[in-house]
């Protein structure tokens, strides 16, 4: 049996479910006897590769930028996986939904900026009004809800969408886990 | 025979029970360890039917009654875990998470709050619904407590736990359907409130709506057992 193709994608979120995803330790060798891992921020691949069999995102979408992302992973994996509570739920990006972008980018540039008062225009991409999670913008298959979801959370889920196992993730995790 | 002792014979789930003249379906229920999820029920406080956790399905009727409510009748047949009630629970608490900002991984209750733990006890991995994300005050006024609206599911454990054992009544609800607020007096900040301070409404608080200041991080576990304890020794004196 050919190895599944895995990526991993990185949107609005603390980067902690990779950590999480990394805590696995030396489960992650067992599991590279069935997955190979061909896009990710922690692997070189700069480009979403055509044919992904599992994607993994953490994260949830807040900028123009995770929105044609998403997108893009969408369109070229077989399944999808929202990991972590930001991608399942919106979680702590959320949380300026009630103020807008425009108050966070005022907070964060000029009330607290020392010197260059300025909200930057170019290179970063426009922030959307809203957070949300990426099952309103793409179809998700696989909720993995937690902040982060446990190592072993991640074990026992990859492990049983690698083999075909049932999966019955309430029974490992939850929001805020 | 008095009425009170008139013995009802129904079934819940297939299983032959008898109940007691008045009791709920709740009640009898969990006498014989048939779990039905509840929210804005709380051993110790009256019923007010309010999450809507508690629906079950009756025989011969085609409405769904709570449970904590729903008094037992001879012959009852109640279905407490259908496919239906299953969805119905499910899109409960989904209507619950997305009316308000409850983000669990940061919330003082993360890990002891009976929203999140009856989300994974039924099955909830994502809300299908859009979240409304409300602008929602933190009253931090008093001097041992926090209310944050932000958490709150309306459940009103706190108005009548501080009206029925406190016999205090500082906490109401304001305003109609999805603007309902809990308020403090005639919504006075609560430390300026009349407020005893018995910290009572905390520990009914299912959410991380009510807390204690002095509890930090997600350390706050509550104790709302003490109610029927307290109205059994009342009702011994």
């Amino acid at each position: 049996m050919s190895k599944l193709k895995v990526a991993t994608v990185w949107l609005d979120g603390c980067s902690g479910c990779h950590m999480s995803f990394l805590d696995m330790d030396e489960r992650l060798l067992e599991l590279a006897e069935l997955i190979d891992v061909v896009y990710s921020p922690i692997v070189d691949a700069k480009e979403f590769p055509d044919e992904v069999d599992i994607a993994l995102v953490e994260g949830a979408v807040a900028s123009v930028d995770d929105e044609k992302k998403i997108k893009k992973v969408r369109a070229h994996s077989k399944m999808l996986i929202a990991m972590g509570d930001c991608a399942v739920a919106g979680n702590v990006p959320s949380m300026r939904n009630p103020f807008g972008p425009e108050a966070i980018l005022d907070r964060a540039y000029i009330q607290n900026a020392t010197i260059q008062q300025q909200i930057p225009c170019v290179v970063v991409p426009k922030l959307l009004k809203v957070v949300r999670p990426i099952h309103e913008f793409v179809k998700v298959d696989v909720f993995l809800p937690g902040c982060p979801p446990s190592a072993d959370t991640f074990h026992a889920a990859l492990t049983a969408l690698v083999t075909g196992e049932p999966l019955d993730i309430p029974a490992l995790t939850r929001f805020g886990a | 025979m008095s009425d009170n002792v008139e013995v009802k014979t129904l079934i819940i789930d297939e299983q032959e029970v008898s109940a007691r003249r008045g009791q709920t379906i709740l009640q009898v229920a969990r006498e014989n360890d048939i779990n039905i999820p509840t929210l804005c029920h709380l051993e110790g406080l009256s019923n007010i039917g309010a999450c809507r956790l508690c629906l079950v399905e009756i025989k011969g009727s085609n409405k769904l009654l709570p449970a904590c409510v729903a008094t037992v009748y001879e012959g009852m047949e109640v279905t407490t875990n259908s496919e239906r009630l299953q969805q119905h629970r499910k899109t409960i608490l989904e209507l619950l998470f997305a009316e308000r900002n409850h983000i669990c991984a940061v919330c003082v209750s993360n890990g002891h709050c009976e929203l999140q733990t009856m989300a994974q006890d039924q099955g909830l991995t994502h809300v299908r619904l859009p979240y409304r994300n409300p602008q929602l005050n933190v009253d931090a006024s008093h001097e041992r407590f926090t209310v944050d609206h932000n958490r709150c599911i309306l459940c009103t454990r706190c108005v009548r736990a501080c009206a029925e054992i406190e016999g205090a009544h500082i906490w109401d609800v304001m305003g109609r359907g999805i603007n309902s607020m809990i308020i403090t007096d005639l919504h006075q900040d609560w430390g300026s409130s009349a407020c005893t301070r018995c910290g009572k409404c905390v520990q009914v608080c299912p959410t991380g709506a009510l807390f204690d200041k002095s509890k930090i991080g997600s350390d706050h576990p509550k104790y709302p057992d003490f109610l029927p304890y307290l109205n059994l020794m009342r009702e011994a004196q």
